[in-house]
């Protein structure tokens, strides 16, 4: 089994943990930044599909059909040689961080449509009664209702993100995976299969198992709630978005 | 103006291009096997993990919950690497086969492992969730009619979940026509790989003598536009069940 009860090989590990370390380092820091871009675009695309204006629906539209119906991988080798062939390459991470902040930017704005298309079309209208502007409706009416749709999703996100910055691997890259791969295979280190990527699939497991966890929790109780109010079309509803939220991207 | 003739060129040469659609009915090939036996294999997750609750079966439910959480969350490059150096190869796939020399093919059943067992933990929670929303009273009928456990899952409680998640399946499919392209991390089989191949040697056929960023547009805008094609049909055919679905009267959720 290559390694995995040598104690050489776990040595070999221990000695190296800094590699480790340093591609766990870097991999939380694209999926951070990578998070907090695709934030952005998706709250803003969010906003664009509901806004109920046919130029801003449809370029939000577009965004997401395009960016999710081709894979990351294609996205992110695209930008890296488009920018380095044109004499502005920015680097592995920073690539990274753009291309998983415009593939999962896709994906938030989905969620806070459906978050916001999640709100009785009754509150929009008290509101606007009520003098509220856009910006006030939408901060004091329409997200605290719609927060609750929103967030467990976007936990599910978090992980996808997470494990996505394995795709840095093909331009180069430094996440977790790239430097597991590199210290198995390298000359001076190589060879410690089974203990490498026991580890590096720990540490992902570790940081993904229980916020993937609470986010299907968190969707099961707020289902449940759902199906306490007792409405049969809702509950309908409620049903499919919960088969929906499985499919990961 | 002249490189972007010349990046044309190379998808207009009948050889490259007959290249990168091979590479595409790889691509599809791959995922939808993919798909077919992760559904097999994962329905068999999905029902020791809903199912197995008495004490004597308890350990297979705990085997599956372990199966499934660890590998939904851990990333499938990581598997594709275990499988390469893990995954053992039958003797007959060491030979050429399909355009593929003999090392490929090998290359190809490794990952293509790593990619079915990957997508089967997805898939058993999508058939759990379909399991889930059977209604219990459909047990329960299924007993007072006299059937035994196995013919309830098979001839009540199976098809309806089956019909419920067709929808997710395919968007399923979609996933896992994305995922595919990890496999150009380690072997230039499928789509994406060929792609990167072919632009790594586009001074070869455009004329140009050197890589030129329109290269780079073109070759992956052609392959972009390919994979949205695909998805972009299936997406289409899913959202359109689903309207068609909304509209019918629920069947067993009432």
């Amino acid at each position: 089994m290559a390694g995995l009860f040598s104690a050489n090989a776990w040595n070999k590990v221990w000695i190296y943990r800094g590699t480790f370390l340093m591609g766990l380092r870097n991999t939380v820091f694209s999926a951070g930044f990578g998070l907090l871009l695709s934030l952005c675009i998706g709250v803003v695309l969010g906003l664009f599909a509901t806004s109920g204006k046919k130029p801003l629906a449809a370029i939000a539209r577009v965004y997401v059909e395009v960016v999710q119906n081709t894979p990351l991988l294609l996205q992110m080798c695209f930008l890296y040689y488009a920018l380095a062939f044109s004499g502005h390459g920015l680097g592995i991470l920073l690539t990274g961080v753009l291309a998983l902040g415009i593939y999962h930017g896709a994906y938030v704005a989905e969620v806070v449509r459906a978050g916001i298309e999640a709100v009785p079309k009754g509150q929009f209208e008290a509101a606007f009664s009520q003098g509220f502007g856009y910006l006030g409706r939408m901060y004091y009416i329409i997200l605290p209702q719609s927060i609750k749709v929103i967030l467990p999703p976007m936990v599910n996100q978090v992980v996808n993100i997470f494990k996505n910055t394995s795709c840095l691997y093909i331009v180069g890259g430094a996440d977790l995976i790239s430097t597991t791969y590199s210290f198995v295979t390298g000359e001076s280190t190589g060879g410690a299969y089974a203990p490498a990527y026991l580890i590096s699939g720990l540490l992902f497991f570790v940081v993904c198992c229980p916020l993937s966890s609470l986010a299907s929790m968190w969707e099961i109780s707020l289902k449940k709630r759902e199906d306490r109010s007792g409405k049969t079309n809702r509950r309908e509803t409620a049903r499919s978005r919960t088969l929906r939220s499985l499919q990961s991207p | 103006m002249e490189t972007i003739r010349g990046s044309l060129a190379i998808i207009t040469n009948g050889a490259v291009l007959l290249y990168l659609l091979k590479g595409v009915a790889f691509t599809v090939i791959i995922s939808l096997m993919a798909v077919v036996i992760g559904l097999v294999f994962g329905s068999v997750l999905a029902l020791l993990r809903n199912y197995c609750n008495s004490k004597k079966t308890r350990i297979f439910k705990w085997l599956a919950v372990a199966y499934i959480e660890i590998f939904r969350n851990t990333p499938l490059l990581l598997w594709i690497f275990v499988c390469l150096v893990f995954c053992p190869c039958p003797k007959f796939l060491g030979r050429k086969m399909w355009g593929l020399s003999s090392a490929e093919v090998k290359l190809l059943f490794k990952t293509a492992v790593a990619l079915i067992l990957f997508t089967s933990s997805v898939i058993a929670e999508i058939v759990r969730g379909g399991l889930n929303s059977v209604a219990e009273g459909q047990f329960e009928a299924g007993h007072s009619q006299g059937f035994g456990t196995l013919q309830i899952m098979v001839y009540i409680v199976l098809p309806q979940a089956y019909r419920n998640i067709v929808p997710t399946l395919l968007s399923q499919v979609i996933t896992t026509i994305k995922d595919s392209s990890y496999l150009a991390n380690v072997a230039t089989i499928e789509l994406m790989a060929r792609v990167k191949k072919i632009l790594s040697s586009a001074q070869k056929y455009n004329g140009m003598g050197t890589v030129n960023v329109s290269d780079v547009f073109v070759l992956f805008g052609f392959a972009c536009l390919i994979y949205f094609a695909i998805n972009f049909t299936i997406s289409f055919m899913v959202r359109n069940m689903q309207r068609k679905r909304r509209r019918a009267v629920p069947v067993g959720v009432v």
